[in-house]
C-alpha cells in the first residue's frame, strides 16, 4: 500500500518535471545580477516581471549579493562561464570591467550612441568609447541641501538658502552652543566622510572659479587659488564661521536624523531612511549658488552591462533585458520604488517629476551635475579627509595641506592610468 | 606568498612584478605609520592587559563572595561580539551632546576631550576596550594558574615567615611562568592581528584621522578590498606573518625554561 502511493509520487515527480524541461527548451533563461539593497532588488522585481510579460519566451533569474562580495564574486564567475548574462556596476568599476574583459559593448543597431547622447542626462557620455556605449545606467543620483522645517520654524526663518552667504547666514541661527562652548545643535552637518568631498570637489571648487580636474580626469587641478579658496570656505564651516564642526554627533546624516542639525547635503539615495525617521519633517532644496547665481552639482549612477558569457540567443535576450531597463517606463517605475532619478531628461524633466516637492531639487541638480571619473572613490576620498584633518588636527595652513592632497590624488590617478 | 610578486586585481590576469610589491611598501609612508601603530597596539596592550588581568585574578582567586556572579561579570565581555563592543564605545566617545564620557565631563564644566578624532587619543581609546573585553579569558587562565599551584608551598612559606609580597615574587610568579608565557604570546599575537575594534570605531575614515590607529591587518583590508590591488596585500601579509614569527620566536626565548 504505502510502497504504490510511493511510486505514485515518484511518477508525478518525473512527469511533472519533464513537463517543466519541455518548456524551458523554447524559452531563453537569462541571468541579472546586482548587490542587495532593499530597494533596489523591489524595483528590479518588478521590472523583470513585466518585461517578462511582454517577453513571455525570456526568463530572467536574478541574484543578489552583500555589496562587499559584489566584485569578487563577478570576477570569479564570468570568466567560468557562469554568473550573470547582465550586470550592474558603479560607473567607476567600468574600466577595470573593460580591461579584465568582463563586459562587452552594446550593440551598436540597438544603443545607437548618438542618439543615446542626445537622449540621456550628459554625465552618461562617460560609458561611449567610439560608436559604442558599453553600459547604461537606469538611473542617476545627485545631491540637494536637506533641511529641517521644524528646526527653520522655531528659529523663524521663512525659506532655506539660495546662496552659499545665506547659508552661512541661516546656519549661525541655527546653531546652538552649551556653556562649555561645544555644538549641540549644528546649522549645517560636515564630513568629508559623508557626501560633501563630492560636494567640495564637483560643486565648491568649480563655484570658486576653478576647474577641479582637467584632461578628462587625469590630472588633478584643485590646488589652485581658486581650489583653496574652495577649501578655505568649507573648513571655515566648521572654524570661523562656526556652524558645524566634523565628527559632530557621530556621522553627518546621523545628526540630520536625530533633528540636532539644520541642513545636511546628500544624495537623492538618503530620501528612503529619512522618510522612515519619525518624528522628523525636513524638506529638500538645490545645493546653494553663489552670489552669481552659479550652481555646481555631483552626479553619480550604476549601470548596466551585458558580460561577455552572454552568447548566441542568451546574447539577443541580455539585448532585449537592456532595451528594457533603460527605457523611459523602467526609470519611472525605479524612481518610484527606489527614488533614484531618471537618467533621461524625457523621464526626470516631466512637469510632475521635476516640480515634485522631493525628487524636483536633484532633478534639476542634473542639469548643472558633473561626474567624477574617480579610479578608486575610497582612497579619493581619504585625500580629501586627510586634507581636512591635517587643517583641523596638526594646525596646517589651508593651501599646504590641499597642496599634499593634490599631490596624493594625482599619484593615485597616475598609477591607474600607466597600467592600464 | 606567490601573489605577492604579481599585479593583480581580482578581474585582470595576474602579471608578474617582481618586488615591485615590495618596494611599494619600502617606500610608502603610510606603511610605516601603520607599522609603527601595530607594534604600539603590541607594546601597550600585552603588558597593560597582563598585568591587570592578574591583579585581578590575584585577588579574586581570595575572594569567595559571590564567586559566582562575579566570574559572570569579568567573563561577559569576552563573549560579546567585538563588533557590537566597539559600537558601543564609540558611543561613550562621541562628543557632545551623545557621547558618555564627554556628556559627564560636561556635567562638570570640563572641556570635552577629542577621543576618536585626535591623533594622539584615538589609538589608545580604541585599545581601552580591546584590552577590557580580553580580560575575562586571561583571568580564567591566570586563576587556573594559580589554582594549580601546590598549597604546600604556601604553608611552607607561612612556618618560615616570609612576607606576602615575597610571596608573590618568590612563589607565585616564577610557578606561573607557563601560563604567562602562554598569555603574552596569545596576547601579543591578538593585538599584532587588532582589526574589529578599528574598524567598527572608525568606520566612517577606516584607520582614524590621519591614518593614527591603522594596524597593518586593516591596512591588508584596505589594499585587498578597496584597492583591489592583491599583489600588494599579499606582500604586506607575508610582512605580518614574518613578525608574527619573529614575535613569538623572541618571546619564547625570553620566556624559555632555564
Amino acid at each position: 500500500m504505502k510502497f504504490t502511493k510511493m511510486k505514485a509520487l515518484v511518477f508525478a515527480t518525473a512527469t511533472s518535471t519533464t513537463a517543466l524541461f519541455s518548456t524551458a527548451a523554447h524559452a531563453v533563461e537569462i541571468e541579472y545580477w546586482q548587490y542587495f539593497f532593499g530597494a533596489r532588488v523591489t524595483a528590479m522585481e518588478q521590472l523583470i516581471e513585466n518585461f517578462e510579460a511582454v517577453n513571455p519566451d525570456i526568463t530572467v533569474t536574478m541574484t543578489h549579493f552583500p555589496y562587499a562580495d559584489y566584485r569578487t564574486k563577478v570576477a570569479a564567475a564570468i570568466p567560468a562561464g557562469e554568473g550573470p548574462d547582465v550586470v550592474q556596476l558603479f560607473y567607476g568599476w567600468l574600466n577595470d570591467y573593460k580591461a579584465a574583459s568582463l563586459i562587452q559593448p552594446l550593440p551598436a543597431d540597438s544603443f545607437d550612441a548618438d542618439t543615446i547622447d542626445a537622449e540621456f542626462f550628459p554625465m552618461v557620455s562617460a560609458m561611449r568609447e567610439g560608436e559604442n556605449y558599453w553600459a547604461l545606467p537606469t538611473a542617476v543620483r545627485s545631491l540637494a541641501l536637506f533641511y529641517n522645517t521644524r528646526l527653520f520654524d522655531d528659529a523663524g526663518i521663512d525659506g532655506p538658502p539660495e546662496t552659499l552667504d545665506e547659508m552661512l547666514e541661516i546656519g549661525a541661527q541655527l546653531t546652538k552652543r552649551d556653556g562649555a562652548g561645544n555644538i549641540t545643535q549644528a546649522g549645517l552637518t560636515m564630513g568629508m566622510t559623508a557626501q560633501d568631498h563630492h560636494w567640495f570637489r564637483e560643486g565648491l571648487v568649480r563655484q570658486f572659479g576653478g576647474e577641479p580636474y582637467l584632461n578628462d580626469y587625469t590630472t588633478v587641478n584643485y590646488n589652485t587659488p581658486e581650489g583653496v579658496s574652495a577649501m578655505e570656505f568649507y573648513v571655515g564651516l566648521g572654524e570661523e564661521n562656526g556652524i558645524g564642526a566634523v565628527g559632530f554627533m557621530d556621522e553627518p546624516q546621523a545628526a540630520f536624523k536625530a533633528g540636532r542639525a539644520g541642513m545636511h547635503i546628500d544624495g537623492s539615495f538618503r530620501i528612503g531612511s529619512l522618510n522612515k525617521t519619525r518624528g522628523l519633517k525636513w524638506a529638500v532644496t538645490e545645493l546653494p549658488a553663489t552670489g552669481e547665481g552659479m550652481r555646481s552639482n555631483y552626479s553619480s549612477y550604476w549601470v548596466n552591462a551585458i558580460t561577455t558569457k552572454a552568447e548566441d540567443e542568451k546574447y539577443d535576450a541580455a539585448v532585449k533585458f537592456m532595451q528594457y531597463v533603460t527605457s523611459d517606463e523602467a526609470m519611472q517605475i525605479w524612481l518610484d520604488v527606489v527614488g533614484e532619478l531618471p537618467a533621461k531628461p524625457s523621464v526626470g524633466l516631466t512637469e510632475a517629476n521635476s516640480n515634485d516637492a522631493t525628487y524636483g531639487p536633484f532633478i534639476r541638480g542634473l542639469a548643472y551635475a558633473n561626474t567624477t571619473k574617480f579610479v578608486n572613490e575610497s582612497a579619493q576620498r581619504k585625500v580629501l579627509i586627510d586634507a581636512v584633518e591635517r587643517v583641523k588636527l596638526q594646525g596646517m595652513s589651508v593651501a599646504d595641506s590641499l597642496a599634499i592632497a593634490a599631490a596624493a590624488e594625482q599619484e593615485l590617478l597616475d598609477a591607474f592610468y600607466t597600467s592600464k | 606568498m606567490v601573489i605577492s610578486f604579481q599585479d593583480w586585481n581580482l578581474l585582470g590576469d595576474r602579471t608578474w612584478a617582481g618586488w615591485k610589491n615590495y618596494e611599494k611598501l619600502w617606500n610608502n609612508p603610510v606603511f610605516w605609520q601603520v607599522f609603527r601603530n601595530t607594534f604600539v597596539y603590541l607594546i601597550l596592550g600585552t603588558p597593560i592587559s597582563l598585568v591587570i588581568s592578574f591583579f585581578i585574578a590575584y585577588h579574586l582567586d581570595k575572594t569567595r563572595f559571590m564567586h559566582g556572579f562575579i566570574r559572570m561579570l569579568y567573563f561577559l565581555p569576552f563573549m560579546t561580539s567585538a563588533v557590537a563592543m566597539a559600537w558601543v564605545w564609540r558611543w561613550f566617545y562621541q562628543p557632545v551632546p551623545i557621547g558618555l564620557f564627554n556628556n559627564a565631563l560636561a556635567q562638570f564644566g570640563i572641556p570635552q576631550i577629542e577621543f576618536l578624532r585626535s591623533t594622539t587619543n584615538a589609538l589608545p581609546a580604541i585599545l581601552a576596550p580591546a584590552v577590557w573585553a580580553g580580560l575575562g579569558f586571561q583571568i580564567i587562565i591566570f586563576m587556573a594558574g594559580i589554582r594549580a599551584i601546590p598549597q604546600s608551598y604556601y604553608e611552607a612559606a607561612r612556618i618560615d615567615g616570609v612576607s606576602k609580597t615575597a610571596t608573590l615574587f618568590e612563589i607565585t610568579l616564577p610557578l606561573l611562568k607557563p601560563t604567562i608565557v602562554f598569555l603574552v604570546v596569545f596576547s601579543s599575537i591578538g593585538f599584532l592581528r587588532i582589526f574589529d575594534q578599528v574598524f567598527n570605531m572608525t568606520s566612517g575614515d577606516p584607520g582614524g584621522p590621519l591614518n593614527s590607529t591603522k594596524p597593518l591587518v586593516l591596512q591588508i583590508y584596505q589594499s585587498a578590498f578597496t584597492d583591489f590591488d592583491m599583489g600588494y596585500a599579499a606582500a604586506q601579509t607575508v610582512v605580518l606573518f614574518l613578525i608574527l614569527l619573529c614575535v613569538s620566536l623572541f618571546q619564547l626565548y625570553l620566556l624559555r625554561d632555564r
